[in-house]
């Protein structure tokens, strides 16, 4: 496996790995020297189409972690507004030599066309394209529910994948690239997903993944739960008649204080809230559940540096193993000999 | 006038019954097997023992982007690979720069496309002025211009306000124009990338919902029963449209239909490469689609094959996908992928063929001189096509300045061995020969 794309065509032994190595990488957030010579010469370049200081941040705390030398390319705005399109940018760096490539794009499958194209041979890594994917952001939060999960099992985390866990995903799935990876990334670990959104904020198609799906959040409550992930309500989606107000989304679909007792009263004692930030007080997610301490918001960005660490480390040490997907192969032509 | 005559040895005619062809002074002189030597005289032989002859095919539906996108296509690089496709006659739609909406600009293109000599190229003339879909252009000075045009579109851009809409399809009675409509609902479509279903979820590229063209067609129809007009859908990509096209044919209201090669062929699956040479308008759709398609084609449902040939510079399409232009060639492509989809699946014979892609088209645009039966006396637009040939599409062995191909890398059958215009071969042996110089020669 040379790029991290997507996690739908991630194998359930490379995630396993993936999540085993960072555990390895959280060892080392907590010495006092928070460094390992790992990728010590080689060149990550965060190309960043898109602002996200958070993601940004994450990727570079672990390349530098590993003492990789680090080059961070702000291309925002469009390719075409900007006049260089993203061929240019893409052999500018390999020009320069680039080991990996983190690229984060407004654009659903830039990443794959820049690991595909031919243009550049570094290693791509996907750091959240469009409304398609955001592998490392999945693997931070299975990362999360593993550490929880094997916790209260009382069994070890390492080599577990999530088999039996509840897990809710909740909110506006359409325009979400962090659903749609925790949706494939969870079927691999074994996870049952249930999403649950208004119907306008559910793609077309939805039922063809491997997931449940919900319009009443009690409801999917009421039949237990693990963990719940909040999704963030984007400022663009509340004038474009996706819902009715934002006070209408938040007694339906948000995370309140009475859904947070409602977690103690239906005994779920161990159920975490999820969120992958930045938060929206009072839509999504009430302050009291967001401060709760079922909430792993802040575990989840201390897991985000772990979790990239392992996906620099494996691609560019070549240690990822080669297990492909188990994916149905689409036909690209119909067949011609079938009479219609 | 040339005295250069030609005859077509032994060739199978519609893929029936072998004939030679005496082609002479721009006609079809004379048919029959082992035509003897006083009637043919020195006519130059062509072997046609394992070749179909066709009537010379004429597209409604392409995008030549002269004026204003020459780095694009011209006329010249447009027509050229109309020839060696098989085509006598193309219409070139009218979103050029500036577009088509006035007398002078189809005027324009079509004496480049008489200075050329590859095809007949007819202009369409656009619906509104400047494609913006609010007032309407001057139709009727388009009609008597030189150019002669019958076809109105605002292609790229579906004329979606209901009362300018009706107002073309009254107006252009007045000279039996037919407005040739673009279907896409603009609300439902907004960012559209792809089809709306389940690829669309999974690649998280904004959709474009079926029910964006169907509504679109619904209402068109209705439209065209309650004024008398003659209506005719571009390009039809689904199952849907299929059937409301059905509805409105039997109760009959007149609408003719079209698809292209690639609806016939590509589905919405090769979208997951995000490869943008998949990227078209509307897009490709499903399976069911598809094979919805091809039997609406076959039954006659839908009258033609167009094929909203659209060349895009390599630029264009070497970006993201939400960036990259819409848009597929298809001129040298169309033949093969027909033959392909329709003929080697049983669906449609050779005769079948001629008449989506030939006679039909050709009424529907009013082209003069082409479409006709290949009978003594008529014009010799004729094609000669190997069938059993098998060829691998390499956009960059084409005439064509596109390179934006969805066939590349596949194999497909059928080869264009000569194309006859007015009599005069624009292709032979497969290559391009010479252009007809109909101006100079009057």
């Amino acid at each position: 496996m040379r790029h991290l794309l997507d996690t739908e065509s991630l194998s359930l032994e490379n995630a396993i790995q993936i999540l085993d190595t960072a555990q390895e990488m959280s060892a080392v957030g907590e010495r006092e020297i928070k460094k390992l010579p790992a990728l010590r010469g080689r060149t990550v370049v965060n190309l960043f189409f898109e602002d996200s200081t958070r993601t940004r941040i994450s990727f570079e705390a672990a390349a530098k972690r590993l003492s990789a030398d680090v080059i961070n390319f702000s291309a925002k705005g469009s390719s075409v507004s900007k006049g260089e399109s993203l061929k240019d940018t893409a052999q500018t760096l390999e020009a320069m030599s680039a080991d990996a490539v983190v690229i984060r794009h407004w654009a659903s499958g830039a990443p794959a066309q820049l690991a595909n194209s031919g243009w550049i041979d570094a290693a791509v890594i996907n750091a959240g394209d469009g409304t398609h994917a955001h592998p490392t952001q999945a693997l931070l939060d299975a990362f999360t529910m593993r550490a929880h999960w094997s916790k209260i099992q009382g069994t070890a985390s390492v080599g577990a994948d999530l088999a039996g866990m509840r897990v809710l995903i909740v909110g506006d799935v359409l325009h979400s690239r962090v659903a749609r990876s925790n949706v494939w990334l969870l079927r691999t670990l074994g996870a049952h997903v249930t999403l649950v959104a208004p119907p306008t904020l559910l793609p077309v198609g939805v039922e063809h993944w491997p997931c449940e799906v919900s319009y009443d959040l009690d409801a999917a409550l009421e039949t237990g739960v693990d963990a719940v992930m909040m999704l963030r309500v984007q400022a663009e989606r509340m004038n474009a008649s996706f819902f009715p107000s934002t006070r209408e989304y938040a007694r339906r679909w948000g995370f309140d204080d009475a859904r947070l007792a409602k977690l103690d009263a239906l005994n779920l004692k161990d159920t975490i809230i999820m969120h992958p930030g930045p938060m929206n007080r009072g839509l999504e997610i009430s302050s009291a559940a967001a401060d709760s301490p079922r909430s792993t918001v802040l575990a989840q960005v201390r897991n985000g540096v772990s979790v990239r660490m392992a996906a620099l480390y494996l691609l560019l040490s070549g240690e990822m193993r080669e297990t492909p997907a188990q994916l149905a192969v689409p036909s690209t032509l119909p067949s011609v000999k079938d009479p219609s | 006038m040339t005295a250069v005559s030609y005859l077509i040895r032994s060739a199978s005619l519609l893929g029936q019954e072998t004939t030679d062809i005496l082609v002479r002074d721009g006609v079809i002189a004379a048919l029959g097997e082992n035509l003897t030597t006083d009637v043919v005289g020195d006519a130059t032989v062509i072997d046609a023992s394992a070749l179909v002859a066709l009537p010379g095919m004429v597209d409604l539906h392409t995008h030549l982007r002269e004026p204003g996108r020459e780095d694009a296509e011209t006329v010249e690089t447009g027509t050229r690979a109309a020839a060696l496709g098989g085509f006598t006659a193309v219409h070139a739609m009218a979103n050029s720069s500036p577009v088509a909406d006035t007398a002078g600009v189809v005027e324009q293109v079509h004496t480049l496309g008489r200075e050329s000599g590859w095809v007949d190229v007819r202009p369409v003339g656009a619906v509104t002025v400047g494609l913006a879909g609010t007032q309407l252009a001057e139709l009727g000075a388009m009609a008597d211009s030189r150019a002669r045009v019958r076809v109105f579109s605002d292609d790229g851009i579906c004329v979606s306000d209901p009362v300018l809409m009706r107002r073309a399809l009254e107006y252009v009675k007045a000279f039996d124009g037919v407005i040739a409509q673009h279907a896409q609902e603009p609300r439902l479509t907004e960012g559209a990338q792809m089809n709306e279903g389940v690829v669309s979820a999974d690649l998280g590229l904004t959709g474009w919902p079926a029910v964006a063209e169907e509504s679109i067609i619904a209402r068109d129809v209705l439209l065209a029963q309650h004024v008398g007009s003659r209506l005719h859908v571009c390009h039809v990509s689904t199952a849907g449209s299929v059937e409301i096209i059905r509805w409105a044919k039997e109760r009959g209201i007149s609408v003719t239909a079209e698809v292209t090669p690639h609806h016939l062929l590509l589905t919405e699956e090769l979208v997951r490469s995000y490869n943008p040479v998949y990227k078209v308008n509307p897009p490709l759709r499903a399976d069911a689609d598809v094979h919805a398609l091809r039997a609406a084609l076959a039954d006659g449902t839908i009258d033609i094959v167009g094929t909203d040939h659209a060349p895009h510079p390599s630029e264009a399409k070497e970006c993201e996908w939400a960036a990259a232009a819409m848009g597929m060639t298809g001129l040298e492509t169309a033949l093969s992928v027909v033959q392909e989809t329709m003929i080697e699946t049983g669906l449609m014979t050779w005769a079948d063929f001629a008449r989506v892609t030939s006679t039909t088209p050709a009424q529907i645009g009013q082209v003069a001189d082409q479409g006709r039966p290949l009978e003594v006396g008529e014009p010799a637009n004729i094609v000669l096509v190997d069938p059993a040939a098998r060829w691998n599409v390499d956009p960059y062995a084409m005439a064509t300045k596109g390179r934006n191909s969805p066939f590349a890398g596949l194999v497909l059958p059928g080869k264009v061995v000569a194309t006859f215009f007015h009599g005069h071969p624009t292709v032979l042996d497969g290559k391009l020969n010479t252009p007809y110089r109909a101006v100079t020669q009057q």
